[in-house]
């Protein structure tokens, strides 16, 4: 009995390890560049749109049936994999120069836009209450400024009561397109003041660093007389206190979908080679300046046709029915006069097995 | 099946056994050797991963290794968009995290352990030691959750103007404002983590001290104090060394938590231990997975490759001396 006994324990072994090396060895096939399932559409990149991107994704699949997996790995991340063509699409939100897309030989399109807020934990002061112009916010991100009650945020709030404590900048320890997209602002809004120009990473000179949009929510509100930037859905959903920002018109202007959607009709798609718009202290009276979009990308010649058309599919859907998703959860749609520039110019290119892969 | 057929398919071989058990013997006779060639591949893939792992770590340094030479052991910032790859910062800031750990968590472990062993009843001691066990069992990143919005603010509003307004405040070591994030939290954390690995294992070196010895002493006339430190803790000395080793190679290593609380500033030297900085582990969690450059990403792996060398010495380093304090405690009890 005994030796019966342990004959099937070594049998359900064996088994097990031919199961477990079964399911490797499949898997293995499944997501093989070249044998990716026909029904899922795969994406990979920035982590800001994410949630959006998770969402539309779901009302797409229980409408037609076809599904998105998108892995929000970072922009770096995204922009490496279109590249190397594991994925289907990309998702940045720096876009890539005019060069970088024709040595790639990708294609560039926005699909939502969004806004980069500076958000404060200053005892006394409420949200909306604090304004900032874009040399002092440098000022405090470049160390020069280092206490609430300095004089040059003072001249800006006359009537509002600073504490003498010290400030803590807090800035994302990981490379982000946030980061890049606040940096852009400093960069093209602070003249001198910011030297440090506009990067995913950039090497702070002061301050604590958080990883991802999180990481610096947390800090800020756990470190009292903190500033920080943060996407502007992590800031409503949060909570937090934001500051009002003065844009190029002089006028202070506070975050809100409105004040994004101005700056994306503002801009100038159709001149801007690649689209590689950039969205930062646009003119106009109610324009927030640090508004910024998400790009994705795609290559322009592609082998396998029925995947690379239903990814495309899914974007002119989301262009044409997802806006009203996107503003519940805090993103711009992108304007219908671009998504015409974006069918015309650029879907136009995408090849797939040797024909269009775009019919409208 | 009559014995005679089994007799015939086994041959010679098998008549051995075949006249001494029943017929069913012959299945072990398989399953033996199969089961040992089972645990022996087993054990095997441990080995073959551990050497493909460093291996795989070397290589992919090499570029690092071959451009920057001795350039990241002697330069301080780390920053990748100027090509700077100063490996200091991170270095610092693994070891001072480290040392904070375990000034706070060995005496504190120490006296648990001798709590758990020599005061308190032994029915009490389980439930306390299983509750304090059960500490490691925390995952870490819970632990960095806790501390950003537990022991940060804590820090930041209580504790650090404290030890400001305190003689020590005057070392210059507390200096700076009082952020909450940094690498004293970063260490006072890590201490909380590593606590259980270092009672858990003084606890046990600590019950092997012969109770003969120990009751030699009571028998002088010597207070439970004194049994506790001159003779406890003496006898007990290499095993609480190796604990402590043990939970070194802990703390070095130790990521999520770290990467939470440190401030992750990776250009500049702390100045005091309120100043934010950065471990090598949290250096590679913030900024791996956006990294495309090839050098950026070599350089990455070199710093991995140099956390794994410095681990694996205070690992060996711990397993060697526990062995030892086991041998002698073996030989003496």
């Amino acid at each position: 009995m005994i030796g019966r006994r342990k004959t099937v324990t070594v049998a359900a072994l064996l088994a097990a390890v031919a199961l477990v090396a079964l399911a490797v060895g499949g898997c293995g096939s499944k997501t093989g560049s070249g044998g990716r399932p026909a029904d899922t559409i795969v994406g990979a990149g920035a982590s800001f749109p994410f949630p959006l991107y998770s969402k539309w994704g779901e009302e797409y699949n229980a409408q037609k049936g076809i599904k998105l997996n998108y892995q929000s790995i970072g922009s770096g991340g995204g922009i490496s994999a279109i590249e190397a063509g594991t994925v289907d699409f990309g998702a940045s939100d720096a876009p890539l120069e005019a060069s970088e897309l024709d040595a790639q030989s990708l294609v560039q399109f926005p699909m939502c836009v969004g806004g980069v807020v500076p958000v404060v934990n200053i005892e006394g002061v409420g949200s909306g209450a604090l304004k900032l112009d874009a040399a002092t916010l440098a000022d405090i991100y470049a160390g020069g400024i280092t206490k609430w009650d300095d004089p040059a945020i003072k001249a800006l709030n006359p009537g509002l009561s600073l504490p003498a404590s010290d400030i803590a900048a807090v800035h994302r320890s990981d490379s982000s397109g946030t980061t890049w997209i606040f940096t852009s602002y400093l960069t093209a809004a602070a003249g001198d003041v910011w030297t440090l120009g506009a990067n995913k990473e950039i090497d702070w000179p002061t301050g604590v660093g958080g990883k991802g949009n999180e990481g610096v929510a947390a800090s800020v509100q756990q470190v009292s007389g903190s500033i920080g930037y943060v996407e502007y859905a992590y800031a409503k959903q949060n909570g937090m206190d934001w500051v009002q920002l003065q844009n190029k018109d002089g006028k202070f202007v506070e975050p809100s979908l409105e004040s994004f959607a101005e700056a994306a009709a503002i801009a100038d798609w159709q001149k801007t080679p690649g689209f590689a718009v950039v969205l930062v202290d646009q003119a106009g009276a109610a324009t927030w300046p640090i508004t910024g979009a998400s790009f994705i990308l795609m290559q322009k010649e592609n082998s396998d046709a029925a995947r690379i058309t239903n990814a495309l599919d899914f974007f002119a859907w989301a262009y044409r029915t997802g806006g009203s998703t996107a503003k519940e959860l805090d993103y711009v749609p992108i304007p219908d006069s671009v998504y015409s520039l974006v069918e015309d110019q650029l879907w136009s290119q995408i090849q797939a097995g040797g024909a269009p892969a775009w019919k409208k | 099946m009559s014995t005679l057929e089994w007799e015939a398919r086994l041959g010679p071989e098998g008549r051995r056994g075949a006249a001494k058990a029943a017929p069913r013997r012959t299945h072990s006779r398989l399953t033996d050797p199969l089961f040992r060639w089972f645990v022996t591949a087993c054990g095997a893939a441990v080995a073959v991963a551990m050497v493909a792992l460093s291996a795989v770590l070397i290589a992919s340094s090499w570029r690092a290794i071959t451009t920057l030479g001795l350039e990241p052991l002697r330069t301080i910032p780390w920053s990748p968009t100027g090509g700077e790859y100063g490996a200091l910062t991170s270095l610092f800031g693994t070891f001072v995290t480290t040392v904070i750990a375990m000034v706070i968590a060995v005496p504190l472990a120490l006296a648990i352990a001798l709590l758990l062993v020599e005061v308190v009843h032994p029915a009490l001691g389980r439930v306390v030691g299983t509750t304090i066990e059960m500490l490691a069992a925390i995952p870490s990143i819970i632990f960095g959750m806790w501390g950003i919005f537990v022991i940060v603010p804590l820090m930041q509003q209580y504790v650090q103007p404290w030890i400001q307004a305190t003689p020590l405040g005057r070392l210059g070591l507390f200096s700076g404002p009082p952020l909450g994030i940094g690498v004293f939290t970063a260490g006072v954390v890590l201490a909380l983590m590593v606590l259980p690995f270092i009672t858990a294992v003084s606890r046990d070196v600590l019950k092997m001290v012969p109770t003969v010895v120990k009751e030699a002493g009571y028998g002088m006339g010597s207070t439970t104090f004194e049994v506790m430190s001159k003779i406890s803790a003496r006898y007990a000395l290499t095993g609480i060394a190796g604990a402590v080793f043990l939970g070194l190679g802990r703390a070095l290593g130790e990521t999520m938590a770290v990467t939470f609380l440190i401030g992750s500033d990776f250009n500049t030297l702390p100045r005091s231990l309120f100043d934010p900085g950065t471990s090598i582990s949290s250096t590679l969690a913030n900024t791996f997975n956006e990294a495309t450059d090839p050098l950026h990403v070599s350089a990455l792996v070199e710093l991995g490759l140099i956390l794994f060398l410095i681990t694996m010495v205070f690992q060996l380093v711990a397993q060697l001396w526990l062995a030892r304090a086991r041998r002698m405690s073996g030989t003496r009890a």
